[in-house]
């Protein structure tokens, strides 16, 4: 890996074996309580040489006897800084891609701004069904038609209001915390300006509960904040 | 239809030798005319089962069915001659049948010995006449190794194919050959995949071979998402049991005991044939447990396709097997190691499996010596878009493009320009007019920047926009991408974006570069097939048509007259007779004139749809 001789255990993938190593390779629909996706491909690593060197996602290729592996060569560096730049393209306003971008050097977005915010990770998904077991959301759709719903764009019986999927969804990460939550960030909502119901045609988590929190419909004190979201 | 007694079911080897030898005695000793219709999807989507109730009844009333049998074939290959019959045993080949040519065709022909001049194929360069099917120059150059029994079969009859020795070389391979020596022989007849990647068939079977475990299995398949292909179609419409009898091999080949044929829903007469196919099969005892007494045991089962040209991709097609959402992952490992329900799994293109029997009957060395040195064997390719001979055509790999479009197609019709064929589907490329010498096989089309993909080869003229070409893949492929990873699911829709900009003349230079630069990262960054090679249209037009891109960003010009937003239709005042045509055509009304006197067009009220341009015929209408 990158010239140094490593050593992987049974089972884990180059990604695993990397960060054993203290090697940094960027990850975004990659979670270590979740199972691995493989979707954002910001992980891609080049392995081989010659001619049929290819680009793979490291979190979810097995480490492989004798296999060659390099993490920042052109074709990643390439290869990743366009996968942002897609990113960026969809959720211009989300913090986290934000940082990628300006972590490696992507300064220009050509393509047409969406401003979704969802780049179908997959994380809440996969939180929803293996951490919280409540499997209330999921893929719909394939290709540019591709969104994450309830079955049937309806309230879901199974959704809990746990909250876990906003809670780890990189793109709104400092959007909403949920309801009541303890951290530094957290109320966030109350400092929103426009509300989110203002911004958005409609709300923004699957919680439905605009009556138990309320916070992101209300209208929002205008109070001074350093770390309320800036006005789009 | 004259009826035929059904054999029952056999249990021993000799059993199956002594049917075989049977059924191709009474074949040979057949007296009686044969009349095949071609009845595949496009002869019946032509008016082929009008022909065959009009058949029916002429026979009955004139009494010939004592001495005409009809028969209901699959595809003869030859779609723009449908529908098409032919007479057996002369093989007098006629062509674009209407019932009314029944009657002249059973007193002239079948009974006179008289060829009807007017239904015969008319050579459109020689203006030349041939009667029989070889002499037509469509077929001439083909070797229809693996479609040529269409014209001899009824695909829903077991025992027509026993006639033709059909199952001859499953007996071959219980009877004397080891699962080694079949492996054996399909590697060195150098079969490659022919569903679009081309690997190796021998060295996947022997992969699955060498996996340890008794649970294994085989698939075919039969998912054909190319727009423009349709071979598998027409193979297993027409010759199912060839396909099955190429699967019964490959599963004693490699120690499986189950395998599943998944055929795209959109497919009905493919699925209903190879569904028969499958009972007869089992009920002949040719599928089932102890085939045949030799021990070994092998079930078919049917999978259908739900519409997503994805699970063409092996893997997403095993995980809509087993009931999963059909998206590709991450392989290693292989199918043939870890596949269906996580077991060795042998999958191949139908066009591979029907390659199979006739390998194992000739022989190895018999198949190698056919194409190039390292693309063995036979292709099909679905010839379609501007050309005079549309159909499925079979030729030996190294055959040349030339060979196939003017000698096989029949050039161009209307006497237009050649200007590029596109190869493989969505995944492959366009190769220009200076390319048309190039000899077909896998390396070749790669290096040029296309694929040979499943097969398809669709045909431009002069007035096929490069660019539009370009949009329209992009746009089937953001379509069909499974959205899993950003680089194909974003990617595509970008790329789409772009190219559709610079067919509205919104393009700009700096949008070529970052067509360039996208394409290569969704090429380099995506998880499965479709990904990697979705950029290839785009790529390959850039490489060989740049200029017309070039003219829609600087002239905001279309040169092939396409695009709508950058042509106009006017009227050549010179060339105007005043004959009304186009006037009574336009659905804008966007056309004044009186008789005898030049028509005027009014541009704000044109919607560019082409109808006075098709009505005029004296290319008055201008698009420029």
């Amino acid at each position: 890996m990158n010239g140094l001789e490593v050593q992987a255990e049974e089972g884990w993938t180059l990604l695993d074996t990397a960060r054993f190593y203290g090697l940094e390779i960027p990850t975004l629909c990659y979670h270590d309580g979740l199972s691995v996706f493989g979707g954002c491909r910001l992980c891609l690593v080049e392995i081989g040489e010659g001619p049929k060197a290819k680009l793979v996602t490291s979190c979810t290729y097995p480490a492989e006897e004798g296999l060659i592996v390099h993490t920042d060569t052109k074709r990643v560096i390439e290869a990743r800084r366009m996968m942002i730049e897609l990113m960026l393209s969809v959720a211009p306003y989300s913090k986290k891609i934000q940082d990628l971008a300006s972590k490696f050097g992507v300064t220009q977005v050509r393509f047409k701004l969406r401003n979704e915010e969802c780049i179908l990770c997959g994380l809440c998904v996969r939180m929803c069904a293996e951490q919280m077991d409540g499997r209330a959301i999921g893929f719909q759709n394939r290709g540019y038609r591709r969104k994450i719903s309830t079955p049937f764009d309806i309230r879901s019986e199974e959704c809990r209001l746990c909250g876990g999927c906003i809670y780890i969804c990189p793109a709104c990460q400092l959007r909403c915390q949920g309801p009541e939550a303890e951290t530094a960030v957290c109320n966030a909502c109350l400092t929103l300006d426009p509300t989110c119901l203002d911004y958005y045609n409609e709300l923004q988590c699957w919680m439905y509960d605009a009556g138990r929190c309320g916070t992101c419909v209300r209208e929002a004190p205008k109070k001074e904040n350093p770390l309320a979201s800036s006005k789009p | 239809m004259s009826p035929r007694k059904s054999t029952p079911k056999m249990r021993r080897l000799s059993d199956l030798e002594n049917i075989i030898a049977a059924a191709k005695e009474s074949r040979q000793k057949e007296t009686k005319t044969v009349i095949a219709v071609s009845s595949g999807t496009c002869g019946q989507a032509r008016g082929s089962n009008r022909l065959i109730e009009a058949f029916k009844k002429a026979l009955k009333q004139d009494g010939l069915r004592d001495r005409v049998i009809l028969k209901a074939t699959g595809c003869h290959g030859f779609c723009e001659a449908e529908p098409n019959i032919i007479i057996y045993p002369q093989g007098i080949f006629y062509q674009k049948l209407e019932p009314k040519d029944v009657s002249n065709v059973l007193n002239q022909t079948v009974l006179n010995g008289e060829i009807c001049e007017d239904l015969l194929y008319v050579d459109p360069v020689t203006g030349e006449k041939p009667t029989k099917e070889e002499e037509i120059p469509f077929y001439k150059k083909q070797k229809r190794l693996v479609l040529g029994d269409n014209p001899r079969l009824d695909p829903t009859s077991i025992d027509d194919y026993f006639s033709i020795g059909g199952y001859g070389s499953l007996l071959k391979v219980l009877s004397s050959l080891s699962p080694e020596d079949v492996i054996k022989s399909i590697t060195q007849s150098g079969l490659r995949g022919r569903g679009g990647a081309g690997f190796p068939t021998g060295k996947k079977w022997a992969f699955a071979r060498a996996q340890k475990g008794d649970l294994k299995y085989i698939i075919c398949n039969a998912d054909e998402g190319d727009p423009g292909a349709y071979m598998d179609r027409s193979l297993l419409e027409g010759n199912p049991h060839r396909v099955i009898e190429g699967m019964i091999i490959g599963a004693y080949a490699i120690g499986a005991r189950e395998g599943y044929v998944y055929v795209r829903d959109e497919y009905p007469l493919a699925v209903a044939n190879v569904t028969l196919a499958i009972e007869q099969a089992r009920k002949k005892g040719l599928l089932g447990e102890n085939i045949l007494g030799t021990g070994f045991s092998f079930d078919l089962h049917i999978a259908k396709g739900a519409g997503a040209f994805v699970c063409g991709e092996e893997t997403a097609l095993i995980a809509s097997i087993e009931g999963r959402v059909g998206e590709p992952r991450q392989r290693p490992p292989f199918p043939a190691v870890k596949g269906l329900w996580g077991k060795p799994t042998v999958i191949n293109n139908v066009e591979t499996w029907g390659n199979v029997p006739i390998i194992i009957e000739k022989g190895a060395e018999w198949f190698a010596s056919i194409g190039t040195n390292g693309s063995k064997g036979t292709k099909i390719f679905s010839l379609v878009g501007k050309i005079n001979n549309t159909g499925l055509v079979e030729v030996p790999m190294g055959i040349t493009l030339r060979e196939i479009i003017f000698d096989i197609g029949g050039g161009i019709p209307g006497g237009r320009k050649f200007k590029a064929v596109q190869t493989g589907g969505p995944s492959g490329g366009c190769l220009p007019e200076k390319l048309i010498d190039l000899p077909i096989d896998y390396e070749s089309l790669t290096q040029a920047g296309s694929i040979m993909g499943s097969g398809g080869m669709i045909v431009m003229d002069d007035r096929t926009c490069m660019v539009d070409v370009a949009r329209y893949f992009l746009n089937f492929l953001r379509d069909e991408s499974c959205g899993k990873c950003i680089s194909c699911r974003e990617g595509t829709q970008r790329l789409w974006e772009i190219v559709t900009d610079i067919t509205e003349g919104k393009g700009t230079m700096e949008h070529l570069t970052l067509l360039e630069e996208l394409a290569l990262a969704v090429k380099e960054a995506s998880l499965c097939g479709l990904g990697q090679t979705a950029p290839n249209p785009v790529l390959s037009t850039l490489r060989y048509f740049r200029n017309e891109y070039e003219a829609h960003i600087k002239d905001k010009r279309c040169p092939a007259g396409v695009c709508k937003a950058l042509i106009r239709y006017s009227i050549l005042a010179e060339k105007c007779t005043g004959c009304l045509a186009c006037l009574r055509v336009c659905p804008q009304g966007a056309i004044t004139g009186e008789l005898k006197k030049v028509h005027v067009l009014d541009e704000s009220k044109c919607i560019k749809c082409g109808a006075c341009f098709e009505a005029c015929q004296f290319d008055a209408i201008l698009i420029e």
